[in-house]
């Protein structure tokens, strides 16, 4: 199952030109407002006809302009969870999930509604009406919805930036196990960085209607380079790594190519797989294994690159192990140390700076 | 109250009822598609059907009724072509005051459709496509449920029209009696005879009662619906 998308639009002054392909797992489109995500989407939804390009989906020609086909989008096969839900405000909880096969005269299929409404945790909501409903609620009766419209696979147009933090959180865990659980390619649109750290398998770097760069998600949140897209207060490298240990302190352990990570406690079992995202201004570099100091992760590691910034900022790229981690620091640091590439030194994190949010299961 | 309203009174209400109904329900469909494609609909001509939609509030009603005389009529273009094909002559018959009745409350039925179908969230009709439902489905699965109130309010506005119909009504069916003599045209017709002013006051107060009833029935309907939909809160 794959997407393949090349398609150009122009509209009030703005042309969209990309280009990107988006394979099983979830692939992101990140940009700013006004990069262009929600027209890409919705070319691909069919609620909008691009003026150039193609559109494939699993060997399944859904636009191509040259050949004159524009799919309509209830022919598209394809879920669609709006920002702002878009729930039908006359239906019941019930009557929303079940209003896909209602429409394609398809038999409800009662294991599948049931399954999704556990996944999704809305089995108490099914009698209610739309208007009774938290916006977190909302936005997971539209999951299923979309879910249960026997989708090819899913498009999801900032379904949380509606959301305060705390539905966020509570939502999050939800679309982690769709990604595992489905196997359809998500095309997620959003421009909070969290989210994407949290869920992408792949990421589609969309600025001015262009695709920047494209590839596996710890691929470009490792690229110093894309640092300053991705906004530099928040970029950082994804670490992967297996929970070993839960102390009775209260913290979690995991091991990672490079040594240990103590985070603060994680809902996890043991031997579950984790990604961390590591933001490049809370690494702290040594050029010594420290002594007597606070802060409790300290991973072997050696520069790989360094990255000037326009500012007095540096971005220094560290292998450690397997892993990448992205290190932020000033210049006048980077000359301190005498950093280059091939120089060996100690990433130090403090556990606490890992936020909760940026945790998330592999 | 009863022995007041004499058969002749019970005749001209059962008869406006009858005709306001009709007239209601026939026109219903017509109000819906002319009111979904004025709101939805860019085509050629549309300026030309949203002025014939609103003819009849502004012609004079003796004019609407004379034009539907040359057309219904039996010599009449239409009225010539569903006599032969149907056997259905609507000149001086209760069928015509329906017709009049119906061309008669139409603008003001498309025109409350038409406000509810523009208040109608398009976004829901796309995510409708999106979960599978062709046009048709959109349609009769959201808009038109979404737009009931707004249905029910001109189907309501309509009837009112209907019952209270008389220029375009006495002009093309004549003012027969148990036949086309409606409330109107009974109240009109007691106002020309020496002491028909009881008969006048008693048929006036039964025309009170009908709107009354009828106007207060719609709001709780309305009300009803609109809670059922979510638009209430």
């Amino acid at each position: 199952m794959s997407l393949l998308v090349d398609i150009g639009h122009g509209f009030g002054g703005f042309t969209l030109e990309a280009a990107f392909e988006a394979p099983e797992g979830v692939t992101a489109l990140f940009g700013r407002s006004g990069a262009g995500k929600t027209t890409l989407v919705n070319a691909v939804a069919g609620l909008l006809r691009p003026e150039r390009g193609r559109i494939d989906l699993d060997g399944e020609v859904l636009f191509d302009s040259a050949a004159g086909v524009c799919l309509k989008p209830h022919r598209r096969r394809i879920g669609y969870v709006f920002q702002e839900g878009r729930l039908f405000p006359h239906l019941t909880v019930a009557g929303n999930l079940a209003y896909p096969a209602r429409v394609t005269g398809r038999k409800a299929d009662a294991a599948e509604t049931a399954r999704v409404v556990e996944m999704l945790g809305i089995g108490a909501l099914l009698e209610r009406r739309p208007g009774a409903l938290s916006g977190g609620e909302k936005q997971r009766v539209a999951v299923g919805r979309a879910l249960l419209s026997a989708p090819r696979m899913l498009l999801m147009d900032e379904p949380l930036a509606a959301l305060d933090a705390e539905r966020k959180a509570e939502i999050l865990p939800y679309l982690e196990r769709l990604r595992d659980e489905m196997r359809l390619p998500i095309l997620y649109v959003s421009h909070a960085l969290d989210e994407v750290a949290r869920l992408a398998t792949t990421v589609v770097l969309l600025a001015e209607g262009r695709v920047v760069r494209a590839g596996p998600a710890e691929a470009l949140f490792a690229d110093p380079d894309l640092a300053p897209r991705f906004g530099l207060r928040e970029a950082g490298a994804l670490l992967t790594g297996e929970v070993v240990a839960h102390h009775p302190d209260g913290l979690s352990e995991l091991r990672v190519s490079g040594g240990t990570l103590l985070l603060p406690r994680v809902q996890a079992a043991e031997g579950q797989r984790l990604r961390v995202r590591i933001e490049a201004q809370d690494v702290i570099l040594s050029r010594h294994r420290p002594e007597g100091l606070s802060a409790l992760n300290i991973l072997p590691a050696v520069v790989v690159a360094l990255k000037q910034g326009e500012g007095p900022g540096v971005i220094a790229q560290l292998r450690a192990g397997e892993d990448v981690i992205l290190a932020r620091l000033t210049r006048r640091s980077a000359e301190a140390l005498d950093l280059a590439p091939g120089r060996s030194c100690h990433a130090i994190v403090k556990s606490v700076a890992v936020a909760r949010g940026d945790i998330g299961r592999v | 109250m009863m022995d007041l309203i004499g058969p002749e009174e019970w005749q001209a209400l059962g008869l406006s009822l009858r005709v306001a109904f009709w007239a209601t329900l026939c026109s219903l469909p017509f109000a819906v598609l002319a009111a979904y494609a004025l709101s939805r609909w860019r085509f050629p001509g549309r300026g030309l059907l949203n002025v014939a939609v609103h003819l009849p509030l502004v012609l004079p009603p003796v004019v609407t009724g004379y034009l539907l005389l040359l057309g219904f009529g039996r010599n009449g273009m239409v009225g010539g072509w569903l006599d032969e094909t149907f056997g259905l002559v609507l000149a001086f018959r209760w069928t015509g005051a329906a017709l009049a009745a119906a061309v008669m409350g139409f603008p003001l039925m498309v025109r409350a459709i038409w406000l509810s179908l523009d208040a109608v969230d398009r976004r829901l009709e796309e995510a409708s496509g999106t979960l599978g439902a062709p046009p048709w489905r959109v349609f009769l699965t959201v808009t038109l449920p979404l737009t009931l109130p707004g249905v029910l309010a001109g189907a309501m506005l309509a009837f009112a029209k209907a019952m209270g119909e008389f220029g375009a009504t006495i002009t093309f069916v004549s003012n027969i009696p148990g036949e086309t003599r409606t409330l109107a045209s009974a109240i009109y017709t007691f106002l020309q005879v020496p002491g028909g002013e009881g008969a006048v006051g008693v048929l006036v107060g039964v025309s009170i009662a009908v709107s009354m009833i009828a106007l207060i029935g719609a709001e709780a309907l309305s009300r009803a619906l609109a809670r059922r939909i979510g638009t209430a809160e």
